[in-house]
């Protein structure tokens, strides 16, 4: 866990209002694994109060990648940002993707900006069969950088698969039978929800929760999420934010 | 070379800047991240006697300069901490306060009775002001015969020092002051979170599960201070001054106020060095103001 002040090296306009942010920060770079996150200083005043936090989505050398979209004023004023511009960064947070163990084929489901961890995620399951589902509400929002093997289901048909991502799934996995999955999925809690429906006793599945949340690494205790056995909760940030399909009950 | 220490009833620390309890766990995350041996000490989370899995989600939200939370002291409880997580804040060279919440006034006096022997802690803060679970909390802290009471019997257990949090929700915090003071208390902590809320226009729906929570951050830096003073002015008692802290200015201005000692909260969320730097912020201030001992600066105000 460090707290770096970065650099903006680059700002790339993705689909729809989705954003890349390429920032230079050398030691959570080095660090950082697929699924894990970094809780970002927005604004150098008080005003956003909080730091947001965001998955990392590709790292090289002593950049780190983020993949957002504009969803309120933190995230506008993250999209503003130009190279050059300096961004306090606390990571890596969280415990990321398991990609180790006995699996040859990853199937990758993300809805919306979900899709955020798949870059470095696909980077780090070299030498396993990769399909990648990436749901949308439309072509024009549809994300496909750092991906491979993808595809895609919108909401109004305007590309791929006409319904979500999980359809989409549900019709394409017969195609995967013979094959050992692990699923990895990424995206809002419904889409999540319906894919835990969907994994439960059937497949191996790892899932990456969102939560509001203040500190990002266990102080506050403001980010809860119901255990599936025995009372009580975990922290989306301590404890995940990727968790196996069966240890959480998603509200 | 100043003289940073002060002293707080019995309690004496190496500097003035204290983390708040509920911003800083039981010390073990956050010490990654910041040298707690520089700081006066911490306050550690709210413990109870019995563990408690706290509110459900969603627990915080962002307002304007602050924060809504309602976790609902969501602990370990007392056996635990003492297996768990003092062995590791034994290890720290800094001063350990204990906070302490209940739901009787005989489980406010038992936990302290239990932890009483626990060599680590320096002292209680006895949180009688959460305003986010049913039992106890604000009930207790806007009932000037109760925290009489609390203070009186938990004193009967402990010879450390014993700081009352006081809640901010009431008309005159000054009368709660008092009362802690007669009732031999050690010092008040001031202020905890105010009541608040928030709601999602779109869905009508409030942004966190309790529908009320505790407001913090630098919105209720003015309300806090304000409480700092008019304690200040009314009651001879040491006070630590909490609320919205988020630089060493903010530090020095609570303690012009009436503070002798700070706690920082909301901002180790965010900037979890803060308490070092407000530390190093308060040395350059009181060379360029040629303060000798920083405890002058307590209720220096000028009226």
């Amino acid at each position: 866990m460090y707290t770096e002040l970065s650099t903006v090296e680059s700002r790339e306009k993705l689909n729809g209002n989705a954003y890349l942010l390429k920032v230079k920060a050398p030691q959570i770079a080095k660090s950082i694994k697929p699924g894990q996150f970094c809780n970002i200083k927005v604004s150098e005043t008080n005003y956003p109060l909080l730091r947001r936090p965001f998955s990392v989505c590709y790292a090289e050398e002593d950049s780190v990648y983020f993949m957002f979209d504009i969803q309120g004023e933190g995230t506008k004023m993250l999209a503003e940002k130009k190279p050059g511009d300096r961004l306090n960064i606390l990571g890596p947070l969280g415990n990321g993707f398991d990609t180790e163990g006995d699996y040859d084929t990853a199937v990758l489901i993300g809805g919306g900006i979900g899709v955020a961890p798949f870059p470095l995620l696909t980077e780090k399951l070299e030498g396993k069969e990769i399909v990648t589902f990436v749901g949308a509400r439309s072509a024009d929002h549809v994300i496909k950088w750092g991906m491979k093997n993808i595809v895609t289901a919108t909401d109004d048909g305007s590309e791929g698969f006409n319904g979500n991502v999980i359809a989409c799934f549900q019709s394409e996995v017969h195609k995967l039978e013979k094959r050992k999955i692990r699923i990895f999925g990424c995206g809002p809690n419904p889409m999540l929800k319906a894919l835990q429906k969907e994994a439960i006793n059937k497949y191996d599945c790892q899932l990456s929760m969102e939560s509001a949340m203040a500190c990002g690494f266990g102080i506050c205790q403001g980010c809860p999420i119901k255990k599936s056995q025995g009372e009580g909760y975990y922290l989306v940030c301590k404890d995940g934010p990727v968790f196996e399909s069966d240890k959480i009950i998603i509200e | 070379m100043i003289d940073l220490s002060v002293q707080i009833g019995k309690l004496k620390l190496k500097n003035p800047v204290l983390l708040a309890s509920g911003t800083v766990g039981y010390g073990n995350e956050i010490a990654e991240l910041t040298d707690l041996s520089k700081l006066g000490g911490i306050v550690t989370k709210s413990l109870s006697l019995k563990p408690r899995i706290g509110n459900p989600p969603q627990r915080v939200c962002e307002t304007s300069s602050g924060m809504l939370n309602a976790i609902g002291l969501a602990n370990v409880g007392v056996e635990v901490f003492i297996k768990e997580k003092i062995p590791f804040l034994k290890k720290l060279n800094t001063t350990i306060i204990c906070n302490i919440a209940a739901s009787s006034v005989e489980e406010y006096v038992e936990c302290t009775r239990i932890l009483t022997r626990e060599e680590a802690i320096a002292a209680f803060e006895i949180n009688v002001s959460c305003p986010n679970v049913k039992d106890g909390g604000l009930e207790f802290g806007n009932n000037l015969q109760a925290v009489a009471q609390i203070t009186n019997k938990v004193k009967a257990v402990t010879d450390k020092p014993v700081i009352i949090k006081l809640s901010p929700n009431v008309s005159r915090i000054s009368e709660f002051a008092k009362a802690v003071k007669d009732n031999g208390g050690d010092a008040v902590s001031a202020i905890n979170t105010l009541v608040g809320t928030a709601f999602d226009i779109w869905t009508k729906k409030p942004k966190i599960k309790n529908v009320t929570g505790g407001l913090s951050g630098p919105a209720i830096k003015p309300v806090a201070l304000a409480k700092v003073l008019e304690i200040s002015r009314n009651v001879e008692i040491p006070i630590i001054g909490i609320g919205g802290i988020m630089d060493w200015k903010d530090a020095a201005e609570f303690m012009i106020a009436g503070a002798s000692a700070v706690q920082i909260g909301t901002v180790n969320f965010i900037n979890p060095k803060a308490g070092e730097e407000i530390i190093d912020g308060l040395i350059e201030y009181c060379k360029k103001m040629s303060i000798g001992r920083i405890a002058d600066l307590t209720a220096s105000y000028e009226i």
